[in-house]
């Protein structure tokens, strides 16, 4: 019996996302009185993972099978399967990530497990059931969702728990092989494609978002949007109508139908605030509405709020940051 | 080229969501339900690949009770050509997907095409269920999706970027923008639709591996503190001292 943790790597280093999933599933292997052991998928380096100790792993398996570099599902499904067997997991932890989600719907079914998603606290175990707290209606509502299957995958959302940093605490790195073969590699990606990020910051990794909508007139305006968010080592998002006239990428639209996030601060800026664009957003711990209409819904959700011109407001607020230093 | 397209009905984007007395349901009082905006780009491209290639068939398929049926004669309206209703209330995605798995088997279908996820129960899981339960690759979420004979060429979201995946019939897919733009249908559609066929179904096993104890809404916003925008500034000063976020 014990936690497995699925920690997604990029670039040789483990995501921040999955520094919470560890810290996740760290705490739950102590509520249950047992360990957690991490299987390691994407690019990492030895010394990266061996850090995870900070977050309390204490074994963490990777298999250096150069092809698992990308997301591939069936290798990467049959990949976790494997280590949760050899590791007798009756409870598995990912990121409720693209990749998080799309492997843990198809392990829920190998390994005969109940899986829950967008899972936002640790799970209460008292009372004979096993019960987590998930985010449900778009961020308008919680559900409290009993798992009732032997094995339990939970998906923890992100930026929902804070990733713990133990200074000095190491993880031991153990080569682990799936045996895989070719035919698991069948659906590997033919090409990666990755696209130009504001600062370099993941928006659904953003501990901050600046983001626009249509009251910032045009794309031209978008450096005013790009200048906050620069000093502020933030990410750039925007409302579902800029996407859909293209002034930003669709990768960039949060809302209901677009990214879902939940960042310490989200800036919006010329964003009136309609149902739709509040639900991708509303999970997110501060809010900040700069509008000139006083009567913008947005106003109701946020914070702290300035009413007053985006071309006027922006260029005072960055100023500020940087005095700040 | 057989299309199966999964549909569910959730409540429009724009309802205040509210639960019965007791937390344990959705209060579907006055709340106009809608076809999954998700699963919209699904049965729109579902419909163009269709028409792109002669003979082939579009099958809309919800599992739900009879209250979804305007909402499947919608899908109807929009291009689709027969729709299934597997007649149960969903329990969970692992009961969706059991029952989407058995009439893509039954049905032989090649592709099979549902939304990211619905917009009630957020779940994103039901794709990987139904392509496991079937033994087929599942790509998701899906932004592109073309077809060469029996092989598919999507373009699949990932944090930062894309990946483009190509796989041979049968497959899964989730969709989700910008793989299309949705339609809606027109006076010649929705009269068409009156005489497509529907058939519903008794729903296979009663299995379900979740269950919802109670519903919660979100604690209630203290109100926002304005900030005078001649002083912007004064706005930064208080995210790094009082709310500490900065």
């Amino acid at each position: 019996m014990s936690v497995l943790v699925v920690v997604e790597c990029d670039k040789g280093e483990v995501k921040k996302s999955s520094l919470e999933v560890a810290t996740y599933g760290a705490q739950l292997a102590a509520q249950l009185g047992t360990s957690a052991t991490a299987i390691a998928v994407g690019e990492a380096t030895d010394a990266s993972l061996a850090k995870l100790g900070e977050q309390g792993i204490t074994k963490v398996l990777y298999d250096k099978e150069p092809r698992l570099k990308d997301f591939v599902n069936n290798a990467y499904t049959k990949l976790i399967a494997t280590a949760a067997q050899q590791e007798d997991a009756k409870a598995i932890v990912l990121a409720n990530s693209n990749i998080g989600a799309s492997v843990g719907s198809r392990l829920s079914i190998r390994l005969q497990a109940s899986l829950a998603t967008n899972v936002v606290e640790l799970p209460k175990t008292d009372g004979g059931q096993f019960t987590v707290k998930r985010g449900a209606f778009s961020g308008k509502a919680f559900s409290d969702v009993a798992l009732n299957g032997e094995r339990k995958i939970i998906a923890v959302k992100k930026n929902s728990i804070e990733a713990q940093h133990e200074a000095g605490k190491t993880a031991e790195v153990v080569a682990f092989s799936a045996q895989l073969s070719d035919a698991d590699f069948a659906d590997a990606p033919k090409q990666v494609v990755m696209q130009d990020q504001a600062g370099g910051i993941l928006l659904p990794e953003a501990e901050r978002v600046v983001s626009g909508g249509r009251g910032m007139k045009g794309p031209e305006n978008w450096h005013l949007i790009e200048d906050l968010a620069k000093a502020l080592h933030a990410a750039t998002a925007c409302s579902k109508p800029v996407s859909d006239v293209d002034w930003r990428p669709h990768h960039e639209h949060v809302g209901q139908t677009g990214i879902t996030v939940s960042p310490n601060l989200y800036i919006a800026c010329g964003i009136s605030g309609a149902i739709q664009h509040l639900a991708g957003v509303n999970s997110s711990k501060v809010i900040v509405v700069i509008n000139k209409d006083p009567e913008a819904p947005f106003f109701k959700a946020a914070d702290y709020g300035i009413v007053g011109d985006v071309f006027d407001v922006l260029p005072k607020l960055t100023a500020a940051v940087k005095e700040l230093g | 080229m057989k299309f199966l397209v999964c549909i569910s009905n959730v409540p429009d984007t724009t309802t205040k969501i509210t639960f019965t007395p007791d937390n344990k349901e959705f209060n579907k009082a006055g709340v106009q339900f809608v076809i999954n905006p998700w699963d919209e780009y699904a049965l729109t491209r579902a419909i163009e690949l269709k028409e792109a290639n002669a003979g082939s068939t579009v099958t809309v398929l919800n599992v739900g009770e009879a209250d979804t049926e305007p909402n499947i004669r919608k899908a109807l309206a929009i291009g689709a050509d027969d729709a299934i209703r597997v007649n149960a209330a969903p329990k969970d995605a692992f009961f969706v997907a059991e029952q989407i798995a058995a009439i893509a088997k039954e049905g032989a279908y090649d592709v099979i095409l549902m939304g990211k996820e619905s917009i009630d129960y957020n779940g994103f899981q039901v794709h990987g269920m139904v392509g496991e339960l079937l033994g087929v690759p599942t790509v998701a979420p899906a932004m592109k999706l073309d077809m060469s004979g029996n092989t598919a060429t999507l373009e699949r979201e990932i944090e930062g970027g894309k990946e483009i995946v190509q796989v041979n019939t049968p497959f899964v897919a989730s969709c989700q923008q910008p793989m299309c733009e949705p339609r809606i249908p027109n006076m010649r559609g929705i009269m068409t639709a009156r005489t497509k066929p529907l058939k519903v179904v008794p729903a296979t096993g009663n299995a379900a591996r979740t269950q919802v104890n109670e519903y919660a809404l979100p604690p209630k916003k203290q109100g926002v503190k304005l900030i005078d925008a001649a002083n912007a500034g004064e706005l930064i000063k208080l995210l790094r001292n009082e709310a500490k976020v900065i």
